[in-house]
């Protein structure tokens, strides 16, 4: 990535210190309680942490409660349509390799009107960060029925409670070819959103992390027992995994998980009654997008000369 | 049928030295070779018409498809191949019939009779090996397609092609095709060093030993014809004084593409545009340019909104159900006011329609498709050259205007082959890097000039331009706002830079007289048979002139004033319209041709139109039907 912003007019302002106030922008108008602001502080940090140029980051949200997020981050930032962010930093990340690209979803954006992307993304594996904001509802239309819904769980659109058993996005991600890291956080725990955050940024290739969150006005109850009892939490921890040591104390449940075992990170995806945060598969080698489309620069003369030779392939 | 039969009689003289050879020297002339689909047919035709053009014969194209891929074959429907039109002048539309026919079996030329695409004296190569076939219902069907065809005066002329070609080739169905060609070549005195050059790199990628066949079955077809022909048909050249270089419309926008500096083409395959994409890969690479093929319609526009978003212009290239499909997306780019180019090569509709084939119903959708007010620029070039040019055109409006800009192309421009004079590429076409310098302070990502509504684009990597483009209505600050003012200010301004595009245009020219009786005004790919049409009826001593359109939207300007000075005005298109005439339809309730809905509204002139949907391009004497029937004072339309 060096070599090529070396090559832009304009590199990385290398001896400036970039400080939380340098992204920071208007309060974001979230419900309190909203598990965004979880993530937002987080990613604050994390841009911090990393020393990331505001100008050289890019923020691209599709259409949701969390898809205000670019707004509330002082970087570039594109709020687009509903579903489509994905296609949308793809070709940010696809001509401009040198820019940091981070991806805000919600489970409607995500895993309903934006599915179809959300598998294709991941299969080419372009380097985003991509977040999945789960908070199992529609918020900003008020209260229907997302695929994340848990079954029975009542609605404006399904009243008398979910018809069908949630999606499970984690299984979904782990069984796209070439996915290249997928892991899970929870909002109530904000050291890990950001330690994940941090593992995710520093991955070569898509990173999927799915956020558990609550809406505080749809879904208040939907994470309550995890945060009343640790017990049902269990940490994936390994040397390669993410280690939060000030979480150590609360949640005695840990499993040690070797993400670059796919068919153990399935298993564990499976849902069974244990909320399981931190990362389930992660595996550098698989191709990245932009590389694999990698094509030579041009200069205008030389671009000319090879215009010129095909044009003699048409020549009457 | 054996009345209509000019028997092939054995020759033993060699070609050079026979003076019974009657040649028939005419202006223009066009062919036709048609087969099963997969025989071949195309490349023969397609040969024929680029070594014609390199001989400097004019020449226009236009392919015969069928829909399926593999339909049964020695079916009407099975019929694939090309209609070649050549002249001593360029030519600049298909023409009306063909003047001469090679078909490898009746079943193909059946259909081509049945769309009355043969003039009543064409002459027909046949394949002979059908009428005694030892199949009695493959006789049975030659003998009943026979006296189909037997009210005209077509001049039948059996030729043993498949006995012939399997005296080279044990698989004929990969090699009639160039004894075919080389019938053409004799008949119509084709240089045969242009035909193996061509040869030669149609099969590049094949072994040497394919292009040594190729050849071989060239020469067969040759020797033939010239040892059992006793016509050859003489149309002058006159080779371009310019270099030229010939190839299709899809081949032009790709290579108007590359030469204009859009570095992406993100695109999901639909036909008839996707041959755009197809000589793309091989060769964008090498510019720095990449083809995108992205999970589907809408992910396509989204990734070249992505990267154009982040300085790097791009294009997406669909047909009429993609473009649907792109709806939400363009409205956001130009709410984003992100540069962008969608090129849409039209077919047939609605909904699935003829994949296929040519109509030119998506303008009133490219124009008005999308929910919200969403200005944008709409053009429609008319030609191969134009399909060229339009690409560097739109490229540098979007950029300048910070716009969407759509190419209007169709089936018959995106398959048919025309020379044009090779264009003289210019380093001003492409694109630079995209500028990362400093922002200055206090500048405002949408800072709309308050007369002009343009504004400067902020590009990812420039310091101090940090914003977040938004699809909601939104302040000078990119700030989302719903107040009434800034919802006004934005809808003012996205409006009337587009304006201010507008009156850079000059006024179109008129093709003939600037006044007279009628007035036909057309648009894309109809305007050779339109300007031809137009000709034979000044020949006839009508007052008719003719008017196209290549921007739609916003229209060029002065049209009322040259509407004005003509006492009719209409518009000819390949879309629908209601025949005034059939029942139940009034003056009300009629559908119009969709530029004629267009002119009206915009000129408060009452422009008629003639329309039709056949699946192909118009025929210049429909079009003089036409006109003849829409002259005032005529009990008409």
């Amino acid at each position: 990535m060096t070599d090529l912003c070396s090559l832009l007019t304009c590199g990385p302002q290398e001896d400036h210190e970039w400080t939380m106030d340098d992204y920071a922008t208007a309060a974001a108008r979230w419900c309190p309680g909203c598990g965004d602001h979880a993530v937002l502080t987080a990613a604050h940090r994390l841009l911090e942490t990393e020393q990331l140029a505001p100008e050289r980051t890019v923020f691209v949200s599709g259409i949701g409660c969390s898809s205000r997020f670019p707004h509330y981050v002082k970087t570039y930032g594109f709020h687009g349509i509903h579903g489509r962010a994905l296609p949308v930093a793809l070709g940010v990340k696809l001509r401009r390799p040198d820019l940091d690209v981070f991806v805000v979803m919600g489970d409607g954006d995500c895993c309903s009107i934006g599915a179809a992307h959300w598998i294709h993304t991941i299969r080419y594996n372009p380097n985003l960060v991509v977040l999945l904001l789960d908070n199992g509802v529609y918020g900003l239309t008020k209260n229907q029925t997302s695929p994340t819904s848990p079954k029975g769980h009542p609605s404006n659109t399904q009243p008398r409670g979910a018809y069908l058993p949630p999606m499970n996005p984690l299984t979904v991600a782990l069984g796209v070819t070439n996915a290249s890291f997928v892991a899970q956080t929870g909002d109530w725990a904000p050291a890990h959103i950001f330690a994940t955050l941090r593992a995710a940024y520093r991955h070569r290739g898509l990173s999927f992390v799915r956020v558990l969150q609550r809406c505080p006005q749809y879904t208040d109850e939907l994470y309550t027992a995890a945060m009343r009892d640790p017990g049902i939490v269990e940490l994936l921890v390994h040397d390669d995994g993410v280690t939060v040591p000030e979480l150590d104390r609360l949640y005695k449940n840990q499993r040690r998980h070797d993400p670059s075992d796919l068919d153990g990170a399935r298993r564990l995806a499976e849902a069974d009654g244990k909320l399981r945060l931190g990362i389930f598969y992660r595996d550098e080698t698989r191709p990245v997008y932009e590389d694999v489309r990698r094509v030579p620069s041009r200069t205008a003369t030389e671009k000319l000369a090879l215009m010129n030779a095909e044009l003699d392939r048409y020549a009457v | 049928m054996a009345t209509t039969v000019v028997p092939p009689t054995a020759r033993a003289t060699a070609p050079e030295t026979r003076s019974d050879v009657r040649v028939h020297r005419v202006l223009e002339h066009t062919v036709e070779v048609v087969s099963d689909s997969g025989e071949g047919a195309q490349k023969c035709a397609q040969i024929f018409g680029r070594v014609s053009a390199r001989m400097g014969n004019g020449v226009w194209t236009v392919e015969i498809i069928p829909a399926e891929i593999q339909p049964p074959p020695r079916t009407p429907t099975s019929a694939s191949g090309n209609r070649v039109r050549i002249g001593s002048e360029p030519i600049t539309n298909w023409g009306d019939h063909a003047n001469l026919v090679v078909a490898f079996n009746e079943q193909v030329l059946l259909q081509r009779h049945r769309l009355n695409a043969l003039a009543h004296d064409a002459v027909v190569f046949i394949e002979s090996m059908w009428a005694t076939h030892d199949d009695p219902d493959i006789q049975k069907a030659w003998s009943d397609a026979m006296v189909e065809m037997g009210g005209r005066g077509y001049r039948f002329v059996p030729v043993p092609i498949e006995e012939q070609t399997l005296t080279l080739t044990d698989s004929p169905r990969r090699g009639k095709n160039m004894f075919a060609l080389g019938l053409l070549a004799w008949v119509y005195d084709r240089d045969l060093d242009k035909i193996r050059e061509v040869i030669a790199h149609e099969f590049r990628k094949k072994a040497p030993k394919v292009y040594d066949l190729n050849v071989a079955l060239l020469d067969l077809g040759y020797r033939w014809a010239a040892e059992h022909l006793d016509f050859r048909v003489e149309v002058p050249t006159r080779p371009s004084e310019r270099p030229m270089v010939v190839m299709n419309g899809n081949q032009a926008l790709a290579m108007g593409a590359i030469a204009s500096g859009l570095e992406l083409c993100s695109m999901y395959p639909i036909t008839p545009a996707t041959s755009v994409s197809h000589h793309l890969p091989e060769v964008f690479e090498k510019f720095g340019g990449i083809v995108h093929q992205a999970e589907d319609e809408i992910a396509a526009i989204g990734v070249a909104i992505g990267a154009s978003f982040a300085g790097k212009v791009a294009f997406t290239v669909t047909s009429g159900p993609g473009l649907a499909l792109k709806t939400e997306f363009i409205g956001l780019a130009v709410m984003t006011e992100v540069p962008l180019v969608l090129v849409d090569v039209q077919r047939g509709g609605p909904s699935t329609g003829l994949p296929t084939k040519v109509e030119q119903s998506d303008l009133l959708a490219a124009i008005f498709g999308q929910p919200g007010d969403a200005p944008h620029v709409v053009l429609a070039p008319a030609t191969m050259e134009e399909c060229f040019l339009s690409m560097i055109t739109a490229r540098r409006i979007a950029e300048a205007f910070r716009c969407v800009v759509m190419v209007l192309s169709d089936a018959n421009l995106a398959t048919g082959v025309q020379p044009f004079p090779r264009p003289e590429l210019s380093e001003t076409w492409l694109s630079g890097p995209p500028d990362q310098s400093p922002v200055p302070a206090g500048t405002r990502p949408y800072e709309w000039d308050a007369q002009r509504g343009i504004s400067r684009r902020f590009i990812p990597g420039q310091p101090d331009g940090m914003h977040t483009a938004t699809g909601l209505s939104h302040d000078e600050s990119s700030r989302v706002g719903y107040t009434p003012d800034v919802h006004e200010r934005g809808s003012v301004a996205r409006a009337r830079k587009i304006a201010v595009f507008q009156q850079t245009l000059k006024p179109p020219v008129v093709n003939g007289p600037e006044d007279g009786d009628l007035l036909v005004v057309g648009w894309g790919s109809t305007l050779g048979a339109v300007e031809e049409a137009v000709a034979r009826a000044r020949a006839e001593g009508l007052q008719v002139s003719s008017l196209h359109l290549r921007f739609l939207s916003p229209l060029e300007p002065g049209l009322k004033e040259i509407f004005r000075r003509f006492k009719k005005v209409i518009t000819v298109e390949i879309n629908y319209s209601d025949d005034p005439r059939a029942p139940y339809i009034t003056d009300e309730n009629r559908r119009r041709g969709q530029l004629s809905w267009l002119l009206r509204a915009t000129t408060l002139v009452d422009v008629d139109c003639w329309t039709r949907v056949p699946g192909e391009p118009l025929r210049p004497a429909d079009i003089l039907d036409g006109i003849r029937d829409h002259l005032p004072g005529r009990a008409s339309a």
